[in-house]
């Protein structure tokens, strides 16, 4: 069976309960590529990843991935399509109470019967790829915001997904093993040609790194997707002081959220610090 | 008036809501009771947990709680001259009331309200998400295995509470208050049936299910509280597992009680 598993967003509108986070997504997560989906804090981006993964249902629109609306789709079909996702959560969302090693074969120990070897093989192997090889006995808990990021991504990428969805997989690392990350996507993106590779990210090194194709979302809208040269050349003025983060209008920004204390609150701390 | 019947009928649809949601996870959990082929490994995990870690504890209360059976036993049977019934007092009350509604109510404190913190953190900390999209039963995983568990545990610690219980009542009308050992083995041994020992244990059983499903239920949907989020709605949904379960065991018992008799 050849299916391509293209991401197609088309006027999707999403949130939870009443409150309407989505207004108006449309764009195209072509597969073999590498998309970035950018936007601001808050805008809705690990919103828009919870409906691709079907975590919640879309209010209206349609979400094709894999030839298939998936917001018609019956539970247990979408169950099978699912099968083809791995996903990073925003914090990792590693089991506590295993160590790094099972967290990191939990979808091949819970669906196929390996030997104990076998699983402990194929830990070492993705924990190998994102450096975390010594601490495959470490707990979730024992380790770093990073690390456990990390970790999480070496869960995703275990069962050599044909989609790879990570939310924000370089925020919270240092630069150099963020780079790092950007190159193990761009591996994944070599050796498996058809993979369709999703990240959520507002690190523009990273953009420009490994981004095929870009989505921008703001206010719950989709502002802008296609390559990132188009991206570059746009004059559309809130991508530009997006990717310009022009200096400014940061220093403006700064100004302006700078407010001084209340000078009797200031006098009241000053003498608790002289206490 | 309309203002009055619509302060009714909101806690009575919630309420209605409630049930049907904790009836529903009951079910989905039973389900996946057959369904799941790594029950067994999970469940010997759950058993230890809600059993062998609880055991200790079971043992201290039970030892006190027949003790004072004895000690107020022998006070109120010696005014009417008939202390030769103690035996029958501490075991009948123990293994027909007190040995499964202690326990169960032990539990909830000691391994429910751990359950409902455990699935809660999981819950607000994305890993109950991770697991559905890994297609591992979020069910199965954590709450079929603890279903499993409490069935055998409950039982198996109510009998340890009976029996530590009457030695309990042993200690004190027999060995501190010198009566007569033989009479006191003796009554047991001809007032209790194999119909109160059964009852007893199927109590256990029922409370095992009941205080399971209410904890697991609580920690499963913490996310959905509408008077709290993150951590606090952990908290907040630990306390409701716990008074939930404790009202729903003295309920259930008034009406297995009645149903024997
Ligand atoms: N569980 C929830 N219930 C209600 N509202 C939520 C929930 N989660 C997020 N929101 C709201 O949805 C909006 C978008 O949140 P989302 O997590 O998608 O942002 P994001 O783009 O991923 O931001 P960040 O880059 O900081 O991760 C926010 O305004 C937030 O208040
Ligand atoms: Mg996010």
């Amino acid at each position: 069976m050849t299916t391509s598993w293209d991401i197609q967003i088309k006027n999707l509108k999403a949130g939870y309960g009443d409150h309407v986070v989505l207004e108006d997504v449309t764009g195209l997560l072509p597969a073999g590529a590498v998309s970035v989906i950018l936007g601001g804090s808050g805008c809705g981006k690990s919103t828009l990843l919870r409906q691709i993964i079907g975590l919640s249902t879309p209010m209206a629109g349609e979400l094709i991935v894999g030839g298939q609306d998936i917001t018609r789709l019956k539970a247990r079909e979408y169950r099978r399509l699912r099968r083809n996702m791995g996903v990073l959560f925003q914090d990792g969302a590693l089991l506590g109470a295993l160590t790094l090693a099972q967290n990191v074969v939990l979808p091949l120990s819970e669906h196929l019967s390996l030997s104990r070897q076998e699983l402990r093989n194929e830990a070492l192997r993705v924990l190998r790829m994102v450096g975390l090889e010594e601490f495959a006995d470490y707990y979730p808990n024992e380790l770093s915001g990073g690390m456990r990021k990390r970790a999480g991504l070496a869960r995703a990428i275990v069962a050599e997904p044909k989609i790879l969805l990570c939310d924000e997989p370089t925020s919270g690392l240092d630069p150099i093993t963020a780079a790092r990350m950007d190159e193990l996507l761009l591996a994944m993106n070599r050796h498996f040609p058809d993979m369709t590779i999703v990240v959520v990210s507002h690190d523009l090194a990273s953009l420009w790194t490994i981004a095929d194709q870009v989505l921008v979302i703001r206010e719950g809208r989709s502002v802008f997707c296609g390559t990132p040269n188009a991206l570059k050349e746009s004059t559309d003025p809130y991508l530009v002081q997006f990717l310009n983060r022009s200096a400014e209008s940061a220093s403006d920004e700064a100004e302006a959220g700078h407010a001084a204390m209340d000078p009797a609150v200031r006098a009241r701390v000053d003498a608790w610090l002289a206490s | 008036m309309t203002h009055f019947f619509a302060a009714l009928g909101r806690p009575v649809w919630d309420a209605l809501i409630f049930m049907g949601s904790v009836a529903i996870f009951f079910c989905q959990g039973v389900q996946q009771t057959v369904a799941s082929s790594r029950i067994v490994q999970r469940t010997l995990r759950q058993i230890h947990v809600i059993g062998s870690q609880s055991l200790f504890l079971i043992v201290l209360i039970s030892l006190f709680c027949g003790m004072v059976l004895g000690l107020q036993g022998y006070y109120t049977l010696i005014k009417f001259g008939s202390v030769g019934f103690l035996g029958s007092v501490v075991s009948l009350s123990l293994i027909r009331e007190l040995g499964p509604v202690l326990t169960a109510i032990m539990l909830t404190g000691r391994a429910g309200s751990s359950m409902t913190a455990e699935i809660g953190v999981m819950r607000i900390s994305d890993q109950i998400d991770a697991l559905d999209v890994m297609d591992i039963n979020s069910v199965s995983y954590l709450v079929s295995p603890r279903l499993v568990a409490s069935v055998i545990s409950f039982p198996l610690l109510t009998a340890v509470f009976d029996v530590v219980g009457i030695v309990g009542g042993y200690l004190t009308g027999v060995a501190l208050l010198d009566m007569n050992q033989g009479a006191y083995f003796y009554r047991i041994s001809s007032s209790v049936t194999m119909t109160d020992v059964g009852c007893g244990f199927l109590k256990a059983v029922v409370f095992g299910l009941l205080v399971t499903t209410v904890c697991c239920h609580q920690g499963y949907f913490a996310d959905k509280r509408r008077d709290s989020v993150g951590p606090e709605a952990v908290g907040n949904a630990t306390t409701s597992a716990v008074v939930i379960a404790c009202v729903l065991i003295l309920a259930a018992d008034y009406v297995l009680t009645s149903l024997f008799l």
